[in-house]
């Protein structure tokens, strides 16, 4: 299973949820398969889907799911440290760990080599840190919504995008309806 | 310790209706936080960095709350990228309140080198810039934070070392 694979199981999960996903082609799958108001999606700037659904979760009571990618969490490593101290139970950070920079051409990053993004973040002080497969993915998500205690994800799947367009709604529209969903 | 105008900056953001805040900290900006510590009205959430305390502050802000970022002007060469296609490109209010090292009173001199690109990039970027050099200048920062609301910007207050010494 490629991310794509994943996201379809996740669909009926997180559709309802609030979601900020990840810049590239993580954002352009999940807008081409189920866009909603209710998800943030990130236009630019690598590496702080994790840092922005940390804020937004501290800052209001309904669960927020960020998406985040082992190359962007590797960007902002130090991230996991903030979360780890600053754990909110309505937060779920899922890492869609598929070994590579999907967005750029499938360069191999460290998280698929030496490095265990799930032991860093357990370092980092993140009490319930889950490693699972694409295919336990769904299921772990949907326990980690119904849970109140933070959980961290690092979901194992293989490189690979499906083809599909760039966004091209205005940040300020993805901005203000998700704003309204959060007001809902 | 905190001298009166710490504790003026913070009320200040405290009547603004920030609520949230990050910070990486900085020595002229100690006392500021040491008074954030206590301050119930303020969630303070310390970034290991400039961008990611960004983030943060773009999540609390879509969360409903105002946020503001407590940073060292030597990382405005940090945050560039993530003020443009974050904080500009979604219109995010966001005051930056920023240690101005490298001014006059410095003693590291490696200080200098950010100082004389600080001015240069916040006016490259198109983001309001205020300066408080002497303590009467923080007269405006009620109405610095209220025009960053306004203008949907991120907005950038620079305090240098003469504004601290002088406030001490
Ligand atoms: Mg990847």
């Amino acid at each position: 299973m490629i991310r794509n694979d994943v996201f379809q199981t996740l669909k009926p999960v997180i559709s309802e949820h609030l979601v900020v996903c990840n810049i590239g082609a993580p954002s352009q799958e999940l807008h081409a398969m189920d866009d909603q108001p209710s998800n943030f999606y990130m236009l630019g700037t690598m590496g702080l889907a994790s840092s922005i659904g940390l804020g937004l979760a501290a800052a209001q009571a309904k669960p927020v799911i960020a998406i985040d990618g082992d190359g962007s969490v590797l960007t902002n490593l130090g991230t996991l440290a903030t979360i780890g101290n600053n754990p909110q139970s309505n937060y779920t950070l899922l890492i869609i760990d598929n070994g590579s920079y999907g967005s750029t051409g499938d360069q191999p990053t460290y998280a698929g080599m030496n490095t265990d993004l799930a032991a860093v973040a357990r370092a980092c002080g993140a009490e319930c840190v889950l490693t699972v497969s694409a295919e336990d993915t769904a299921q772990a998500v949907t326990d980690a919504i119904a849970s109140d205690q933070m959980t961290i994800i690092v979901a194992k799947c293989e490189s690979g995008n499906v083809k599909v367009p760039v966004i091209k709604t205005n940040p300020i529209v993805i901005r203000e309806r998700f704003m309204e969903e959060v007001r809902k | 310790m905190a001298t009166t105008m710490d504790h003026q900056i913070v009320e200040d953001l405290k009547s603004a209706g920030i609520d949230y805040i990050t910070s990486v900290p900085c020595k002229q900006l100690a006392g500021v936080i040491e008074v954030l510590e206590e301050t119930p009205e303020i969630m303070h959430m310390p970034s290991n960095k400039e961008d990611e305390g960004m983030g943060l502050c773009a999540g609390a802000f879509m969360g409903g709350m105002k946020p503001c970022i407590v940073m060292q002007n030597t990382a405005l060469g940090v945050v560039v990228n993530t003020l443009a296609t974050l904080i500009q490109f979604y219109q995010i209010p966001l005051p930056m309140l920023i240690s101005y090292r490298g001014e006059v009173g410095e003693p590291v001199a490696c200080q200098v080198e950010m100082a004389l690109h600080t001015k240069a990039i916040l006016n490259q970027m198109h983001i309001p810039t205020y300066h408080f050099h002497k303590p009467e200048d923080s007269a405006e920062l009620p109405g610095i934070l209220e025009y960053c609301q306004m203008a949907s910007k991120p907005v950038a207050i620079l305090c240098d070392a003469t504004f601290w010494r002088a406030s001490a």
